[in-house]
């Protein structure tokens, strides 16, 4: 019972304010990237200099999207901060494509103005010109929602520089590992240490509306599920039965969650939960293994890991019951599924003549797609425009993360600053 | 309490001159005995076995270990250590009070949530063993930790064959 307490004790739900970045991260950029030019912000405010720099934000997203290369600032011929500043053959002598200008302007104690302006250079003309309120808190926020509003600009793809990554890591503390789950922003920045353990934690999942977090907590020697809200870092326990609670995943509306159970005999089948009530209901009753569900975004299938064939393969199940069909059928393991936000998508671990690789399968051809390289890739997880998908990976050992777009022509890095860094999922769009 | 520590000690010393070799690497010492977090106040070694290197009554299943390893791909306990199994059933059915925490592992391989599948499989392979020899259900417990808590930390062939296992853990 003391060791439980002390066990308890140690449990720490912490809302560290962001400390390090725990994540550096490193291009290892693909296809050619347009050349673009992101002018050091003006500022106007108490202060004699601006309190973040908001081109560089803007810069090292575009430059992290792999597809633009911002030049740097030694090589600008004029810096302007208006829009009706700009000489657009200033820009085209250079070969530069696209050019931000922009600024911040103090209003109040804490209340700030952030405009920009996008041009085409060559077209000489604004793509996009925008003004925005920020304080502070949000103005990171802020530069990565224009850093979205003109990459959608120039790609026609919804940005996701404004989005959360949620990732577990796990450090040798002397004997004892110590296990956290973190929430940071999309770049690695801004992290915060939402939960610490001496036990596991594993497979956190977002709900829809980005506020919650549901996760497994090994504490005291067995699994349970637990939902976290972000903000406030409360949480409440969903489930605490008998042998393995595991593989939480929250339905679109975000009222229930699939989960894997185990029981006292342990066979895991596929349930789901009513957050609310706490009633469950039992999808699939097969001796074999039956775990890792998801919902598809149109909340009428739950697609899960089965090995009932032999070696684990993806299936799907009406979300009311039903029959499984067999969705997987290349290669002898697919697991862990994860259909992008658009549905047209299936991701997946995949062996890959004897490596475990992040793929992708076009649900209605098909075709499968590798996406990566390494030996024991895992937990592919989209980011809400399905163009880019986040994994973990291993280099020298420790697990780190990597984001690969999802046609495989951008890879890039996110090399860990501690620890083991495992298990990311990215959130949903944020709603302003 | 020092009784406790010395006695300890003794029976570590036996418990690793009378290890049987096997193909694995001999575990950690801390590992094969009831220490750790789970026993430490396990009631059974009182002074039956104390003074003189005597036999001790019912822990001769710790001699043999408290860990179980497996195979590839696979939730068989291998023939040489079904007398492990029988010695922990010995243990339990000479008392109703004992309880175990059977805690299953995979190596690291695959998919995270799928491999806390591949442990608990192997737990119940344990679990049944025991009850097939007349343990009690509501004596054992099983967890499964998947490839969470590895014991080994590399990524080799002798790693992976260290991680796929069952610790026995008593818990009461």
């Amino acid at each position: 019972m003391l060791k439980f307490l002390k066990r308890s004790i140690f449990m720490l739900l912490v809302l560290c304010a962001g400390a390090n970045a725990e994540l550096v991260i490193d291009v290892q950029g693909v296809a050619r990237p347009a050349p673009v030019s992101i002018v050091p912000f003006g500022w106007e405010g108490s202060s004699p200099k601006i309190p973040l720099d908001i081109a560089a934000v803007i810069n090292s997203d575009l430059k992290r999207s792999g597809r633009f290369a911002p030049i740097p600032e030694s090589d600008m011929l004029q810096k302007p901060t208006d829009g009706a500043d700009v000489d657009f053959d200033d820009w085209t002598i250079l070969g530069v494509e696209a050019v931000v200008v922009g600024k911040l302007t103090q209003t109040g104690d804490n209340a700030y103005t952030l405009q920009f302006q996008l041009f085409d250079t060559f077209g000489r003309k604004q793509l996009v010109g925008y003004r925005m309120p920020a304080s502070r808190g949000t103005m990171r926020a802020a530069a990565h929602r224009a850093a979205d509003m003109i990459y959608e600009k120039l790609t026609g793809i919804k940005g996701v520089f404004g989005t959360q990554v949620a990732y577990v890591t796990a450090e040798q503390r002397g004997t004892e590992r110590l296990y956290s789950l973190i929430v940071s922003d999309q770049d690695g920045e801004n992290d915060h240490k939402i939960m610490e353990s001496k036990d596991p934690i594993m497979s956190p999942a977002w709900s829809p509306d980005s506020r919650q977090l549901a996760y497994v907590s090994f504490e005291g020697s067995k699994s349970s599920i637990f939902v976290q809200t972000l903000r406030s870092g409360n949480r409440f326990q969903v489930s605490n039965k008998p042998g393995i609670n595991g593989a939480p995943s929250f339905s679109p509306d975000g009222r229930k969650l699939v989960v894997t159970l185990g029981g006292v005999d342990g066979n895991l089948d596929i349930y789901v939960i009513d957050i609310r009530s706490r009633e469950s209901t039992r999808l699939t009753t097969h001796r074999a293994i039956d775990t890792e569900g998801s919902w598809s975004p149109d909340g009428r299938y739950i697609y899960f890991t089965s090995d009932r064939a032999g070696g684990p393969q993806v299936y799907r199940i009406s979300a009311n019951g039903g029959t499984p069909e067999r969705v997987t059928f290349e290669g002898s393991y697919n697991a862990r599924p994860r259909l992008s936000p658009d549905g047209t998508r299936l991701a997946m671990v995949h062996n890959d003549r004897g490596s475990f690789r992040i793929a992708v399968m076009n649900i209605e051809t098909k075709a499968l797609l590798i996406l990566s390289e390494g030996q024991q890739d895992e937990s592919p997880s989209f980011a809400p425009n399905s163009d880019i998908l986040i994994y973990a990976t291993r280099l020298r050992g420790d697990g780190v993360l990597e984001t690969v777009s999802a046609d495989g022509l951008i890879r890039q890095k996110m090399a860990s600053g501690q620890g083991d860094v495992r298990e990311p999922v990215w959130s949903p769009f944020p709603r302003f | 309490m020092s009784h406790l520590k010395i006695f300890a000690v003794i029976m570590l010393s036996m418990l690793l001159s009378a290890c049987p070799k096997t193909q694995v690497p001999d575990p950690e010492p801390t590992d094969v005995t009831y220490g750790g977090d789970s026993g430490a106040n396990t009631s059974g070694t009182d002074a039956g076995g104390f003074g003189g290197g005597e036999e001790i009554p019912w822990d001769g299943a710790e001699e043999l270990g408290t860990i179980i390893y497996f195979d590839f791909d696979s939730s068989e306990v291998r023939a040489q250590d079904q007398d492990i199994v029988a010695a922990h059933a010995i243990a339990l059915n000479d008392s109703s009070f004992k309880k175990v925490r059977l805690e299953g592992h995979a190596d690291e391989r695959g998919s995270r949530e799928y491999n806390i599948g591949l442990g608990e499989r192997r737990a119940q392979a344990v679990r049944q063993l025991l009850m097939i020899q007349g343990v009690n259900a509501s004596q054992i417990q099983t967890v499964s930790f998947g490839e969470e808590r590895p014991e080994a930390m590399g990524s080799s062939e002798s790693d992976y064959a260290r991680n796929r296992r069952v610790e026995i853990k008593y818990t009461n």
